[in-house]
C-alpha cells in the first residue's frame, strides 16, 4: 500500500474524534517510524491546520520523530528512583554495549520505582537490572 | 483445585511473572491473573492454597507444588505490610482479576454509581464535599468544590478529564490502579459525570504505560453499557512530563503543543475546548465510588488529620528494602513510612535523604522524619506531598548532583511558555556546575567596556549560591505552573540540608 493511501486511512480512522491530532500522529509514527514532511502536509490539509502547527506539535513531544531510525530501541529509566538504585553506574557499560547498533534512550520513569534500575524494550519491561543483565538485554535487542 | 494466583501488573511482569505463570500452567495448575498486592519487593508474588510465595522463579514451581515452604510468607493478608494499612482505594488490590466484571460486582462494584444515580447531582456533590476528599494529584484542591463549580458553570457540554499522566519518579499508584482495578476509575468518572452533567470523559494516560492503556481500553469496552450514556475514551500522551499539569494536559488533548495555559480562566469554567471541565487525578476519581457507597463519606471524613482527610496511597520507592504501595490515613510520619514499613535502605547503608512528591518535591533530611503526612504540614516545611511518591537515597547520594538533575529535568521538560522556567532552569544548571567546579573565572562580558555595570571580579562561591537562591525565588514566584514553580524545592532543600556539598 502506498504511503499516501495508508496516511489517508489513518486520518479517516480518527476524523470523528474531538482533537484528533495526537492519535493520528501516534498511528503515523507507528506505521512509518516517523512523521515526515509528506505526512505533515497531508495531516495539516486534512485537519485544516497550517503545516507549522503540525510541525510545532510533532517537535514538542519526545515520542515523535521527523526522521525514521530503524535501529532497535532500549529505553533506560534514569529518573530519581532509579538513580537512587544506582542506574548511573550502569550507563557507561550500556552505552558501550549499544554502540551504533542500538538506540539507547532515556525514559524519565517507567513506574517500577521500587525495583529499579528498569528498562523498556517495545512493550516489554525489565526490572532489577545489574550491569550484566542490562548489557545482555541491549545485545539481544 | 484452587487456582494459583499471580499478578499481571506491569511491575510483576518486569520481574518475570509471565514465565512463572506459564510454568505453573505447564505443571497442570489453573492460573488466575490478578492485580498486585503492592508488595513489590516480593514480586513475582504467587498465591497458592491460601498462602503467598515470594520472589518465585520458574525453578521454584515444582518445590512449591510439593509443599516446600522456603518461599512461603504465610497468608498474604496477614503480612505486616498489608495488615497495618487501611485500604479503601486499593481495597481490591491482589484480590480480583482486573478485567472481571463478576469479581468487580462481587466486591461492591457499581454500587457507588447506582446510589449516585439515584440521588440528585447536588446531593452527590454534597457527599463528596462532606467526605473532605482533596485532589490526589498533588495540588490538594477539594474535589467536591471543583465538581460544584463545574456543575454550576453555564453551558450544556461539559467534560470529565482524568489526569493519568503519572510522570513523577517514585510514583506508580495510578498505574497500579489503572492496571489492577480499571473499573473503579471508570465508575468514579461516571459518578463525577452524573454530578456535573457531563456525557463525555477522557483518560489521558502517558505513553510510558502501555499495559495500563491496554487494560483501560478493554475495561471501557466491557463496561460501556453500564456507564452509558456517559462515554469515556483513552488518549495517549507522547512523552512530555509537563502534560501532567492540568492546562497543558487539556491543550495536549485538544491536539496542541502541551503548553501551560495562564489561569484564570479555571478549567472548571473553561477547560477542554473551552467547556467546563472536571480535571481530576486517577486516585481522586477512584475514591469516589467508595465515598458514594453507603456511609462512605462519613468513614472517609473520620480518617486522617487536620484538613487532610481519608487515606493516601503512598508509594515507597528508590533505595528501600520493602518498596511498594502503602495506603494509610493521612498523618503518618515519614519515620514510620521509611524506617518501620519500608525497612530502611535495600543497600543496607544509612538513609541520607528522602525525596517526597516527585522530581519537584523537596529532599527531606532524616532530622525531619517526624513530619506528619499532611498537605499543610508539608507546605509549612517548604515541601510537598505531591502524588505521594517517596524516594529513598542512601549515604552515597550526591546532593549537588541531585539538585543539578532537578534543574536539568526542568530545562528538558519545560513547555517554554514562561521565561522563569524556560531560561531559569538552564541558568540553574550552569550555576550549579559553576559552584561545583570551584574555580572562579570572571565573566568575560564584564571585561567589555560597554558592559560597565557588569561585575569586574569573579563571583565568590557564596555569591553564586546567593544567586542560585535568588534564581529559585524568581522561578518559584514567576513561573506559570508547578514545573518551574516547584523545581526550586529539591534545589533549595538540598542546599539547605547539605550545604557542605555546595562548597
Amino acid at each position: 500500500m502506498s504511503q499516501g493511501k495508508r496516511l489517508a486511512e489513518i486520518v479517516a480512522a480518527h476524523a470523528h474524534r474531538e482533537g484528533p491530532l495526537l492519535p493520528i500522529l501516534h498511528d503515523v509514527q507507528a506505521a512509518f517510524g516517523c512523521i515526515d514532511r509528506e505526512a505533515e502536509a497531508t495531516i495539516a490539509l486534512a485537519l485544516n491546520l497550517s503545516r507549522a502547527e503540525v510541525r510545532g506539535v510533532v517537535s514538542f513531544y519526545h515520542d515523535f520523530r521527523v526522521e525514521a531510525d530503524p535501529r532497535p530501541e532500549v529505553q533506560l529509566c534514569r529518573a530519581e528512583a532509579c538513580q537512587a538504585r544506582g542506574v548511573e553506574a550502569l550507563v557507561p557499560a550500556a552505552e558501550a554495549a549499544a554502540g551504533d547498533r542500538v538506540r539507547l534512550s532515556t525514559a524519565y520513569c517507567l513506574g517500577l520505582c521500587s525495583v529499579g534500575p528498569n528498562a523498556r524494550v517495545g512493550d516489554d519491561l525489565f526490572a532489577r537490572l545489574d550491569e550484566a543483565a542490562l548489557v545482555k538485554l541491549i545485545e539481544a535487542a | 483445585m484452587t487456582a494459583v494466583r499471580i499478578s499481571d501488573d506491569a511491575l510483576a511482569l518486569a520481574c518475570g511473572a509471565d514465565a512463572v505463570a506459564e510454568a505453573f500452567e505447564a505443571a497442570g495448575c489453573k492460573v488466575e491473573r490478578v492485580s498486585s498486592w503492592g508488595m513489590q519487593w516480593l514480586e513475582p508474588l504467587v498465591e497458592f492454597d491460601g498462602r503467598g510465595f515470594a520472589r518465585v522463579e520458574t525453578r521454584h514451581v515444582k518445590a512449591i507444588l510439593g509443599e516446600d515452604v522456603r518461599q512461603c510468607i504465610g497468608r498474604i493478608e496477614a503480612h505486616p505490610f498489608i495488615a497495618r494499612q487501611r485500604r479503601l482505594t486499593f481495597a481490591r488490590a491482589g484480590k480480583t482479576r482486573p478485567l472481571s466484571l463478576d469479581d468487580y460486582i462481587a466486591t461492591g462494584g457499581w454500587a457507588g454509581l447506582t446510589r449516585a444515580r439515584s440521588l440528585a447531582p447536588q446531593d452527590v456533590i454534597a457527599e463528596v464535599v462532606q467526605s473532605g476528599l482533596r485532589g490526589r494529584g498533588g495540588a490538594g484542591f477539594p474535589a467536591g468544590i471543583k465538581w460544584k463549580t463545574v456543575a454550576e458553570a453555564p453551558g450544556r457540554r461539559k467534560y470529565i478529564v482524568c489526569n493519568a499522566d503519572e510522570g513523577d519518579s517514585g510514583t506508580f499508584a495510578d498505574r497500579m490502579l489503572m492496571e489492577g482495578d480499571p473499573f473503579a476509575l471508570i465508575e468514579g468518572m461516571a459518578i463525577a459525570a452524573h454530578a456535573v452533567g457531563a456525557d463525555q470523559g477522557y483518560i489521558y494516560v502517558r505513553s510510558e504505560y502501555p499495559h495500563a492503556i491496554q487494560k483501560l481500553n478493554s475495561a471501557l469496552d466491557l463496561s460501556a453499557e453500564i456507564v452509558a450514556p456517559f462515554r469515556v475514551e483513552v488518549r495517549v500522551g507522547a512523552g512530555a512530563y509537563v502534560c501532567g499539569e492540568e492546562t497543558a494536559l487539556l491543550n495536549s488533548l485538544e491536539g496542541k503543543r502541551g503548553e501551560v495555559r495562564a489561569k484564570p480562566p479555571l478549567p472548571a469554567l473553561a477547560g477542554l475546548f473551552d467547556k467546563p471541565t472536571v480535571v481530576n487525578n486517577v486516585l481522586t476519581l477512584a475514591a469516589a465510588p467508595h465515598i458514594l457507597r453507603e456511609g462512605g463519606s462519613a468513614l472517609y471524613q473520620s480518617l486522617g488529620t487536620g484538613r487532610s482527610r481519608g487515606t493516601m496511597p503512598i508509594q515507597l520507592a528508590g533505595n528501600i528494602r520493602y518498596g511498594g504501595l502503602c495506603e494509610v490515613p493521612f498523618g503518618i510520619t515519614l519515620k514510620e513510612l521509611v524506617d518501620e514499613i519500608g525497612g530502611g535502605t535495600v543497600s543496607g547503608r544509612p538513609i541520607k535523604a528522602v525525596q517526597v512528591g516527585g522530581p519537584l518535591g523537596a529532599y527531606i533530611h532524616p532530622d525531619q522524619f517526624d513530619l506528619p503526612f499532611d498537605y499543610e504540614a508539608y507546605a509549612a516545611a517548604d515541601a510537598l506531598i505531591g502524588h505521594g511518591g517517596i524516594v529513598v537515597f542512601d549515604d552515597t547520594a550526591d546532593m549537588r548532583a541531585q539538585a543539578r538533575f532537578a534543574m536539568q529535568f526542568c530545562a528538558a521538560e519545560s513547555c517554554g511558555k514562561c521565561t522563569p522556567c524556560r531560561i531559569g532552569a538552564v541558568r540553574g544548571v550552569e550555576l550549579i556546575d559553576r559552584i561545583g567546579a570551584g574555580t572562579r573565572i570572571a565573566d568575560p562580558v564584564g571585561a567589555l567596556p560597554q558592559m560597565h555595570n557588569a561585575p569586574k571580579t569573579a563571583r565568590t562561591c557564596e555569591e553564586d549560591i546567593a544567586l542560585l537562591e535568588d534564581l529559585c525565588e524568581t522561578m518559584r514566584f514567576g513561573s506559570l505552573c508547578a514545573l518551574g514553580g516547584f523545581t526550586p524545592y529539591p534545589v533549595l532543600s538540598a542546599l539547605k540540608n547539605w550545604p557542605e556539598e555546595f562548597e
